[in-house]
């Protein structure tokens, strides 16, 4: 079992895909779940604390907006952790933890310097897209194995 | 650890969410379920999630959809009705790839070999649009 990191990284079709295929996919809602659901809140109500964005300066600079460095500080950790990545062109509709089109830039280019097994898509727009789209993520994870 | 998992069925499933939550009452196992429109939201030990995720899937295997969600289920963080209405955030993500989920579904059952599709449309290069523009006004 693989840990895939998927793009967007609160994608329900492929998180859907890669638990379908026996692998672990790496999303943020889990990052999410940590800091909102622990024991120990010293920030409420959602336990953001001045710490956040200093954790994303490791992945962004001091300079960079803050909304950035604190995206980065949930989703850089996912990308350390990552063994295969699976990415999914920007479909124009993301929003939430995926909605700042500069730290989707900044993940994309990290996830593709990791160094790890990639495989880009786009989303389907029609059937033989879709049968094109599993197949090859089938196929991609398959691989992994 | 407590995990909270969204169970989100396909527009063309037969299966509603109220038959996932009767499954999951049936199942007899120790978690928090809440309906909504596009499923349930189910809330749980780990283990206990995993198995009945399994259990979930074996009412339309390629109809089913799971999804992690960070807040628990009625969370007043995130629960629109102490918010004073309006969807949640996550909830336009769901919106946007519920409208693929038949594709996805129909591609899932699919046994045959799949083609290779033919390329996509490029957008019109921004020269072009140009020449186009100067042909038209010259």
């Amino acid at each position: 079992m693989a840990k895939i990191i998927v793009y967007p990284p609160t994608s329900m079709i492929l998180s859907d895909l890669v638990d379908r295929m026996g692998h672990k996919a790496l999303v943020v809602p889990e990052a999410v779940r940590k800091l909102v659901t622990a024991s120990d809140i010293q920030s409420p109500p959602l336990n953001v604390t001045p710490e956040e964005p200093k954790k994303g300066l490791r992945y962004a600079a001091v300079d960079v907006p803050s909304g950035v460095r604190g995206r980065m500080a949930l989703i850089g950790p996912i990308i350390e952790e990552a063994e295969a990545a699976i990415i999914v062109e920007d479909p124009g509709w993301l929003t939430g933890c995926a909605g700042c089109s500069r730290t989707n830039e900044l993940v994309r280019l990290l996830i593709r310097t990791k160094g790890v097994p990639l495989l880009d898509l786009s989303y389907p727009n029609n059937d033989e897209q879709a049968r094109a789209f599993v197949k090859k993520i089938k196929a991609f994870l398959e691989g992994l194995k | 650890m407590l995990v909270t998992k969204y169970v989100i069925t396909s527009s063309e499933s037969d299966i509603l969410p109220s038959d996932i939550a009767m499954k999951i009452y049936g199942s007899g196992r120790k978690v928090n379920v809440k309906e909504t429109c596009f499923g349930v939201m189910i809330n749980g030990e780990e283990d206990v999630i995993a198995e009945l995720v399994k259990d979930i899937r074996t009412l339309d295997p390629h109809g089913i959809f799971i999804k992690d969600r960070g807040f628990p289920p009625g969370d007043p963080r995130r629960c629109r009705g102490r918010r004073g209405g309006g969807a949640r955030p996550g909830f336009y993500m769901i919106e946007s790839e519920a409208k693929l989920l038949p594709m996805i579904t129909r591609a899932l059952a699919f046994e045959g070999d799949a083609r290779e599709p033919p390329p996509r449309e490029k957008h019109l290069h921004l020269k072009r649009l140009e020449e186009i523009i100067k042909e038209d006004l010259s």
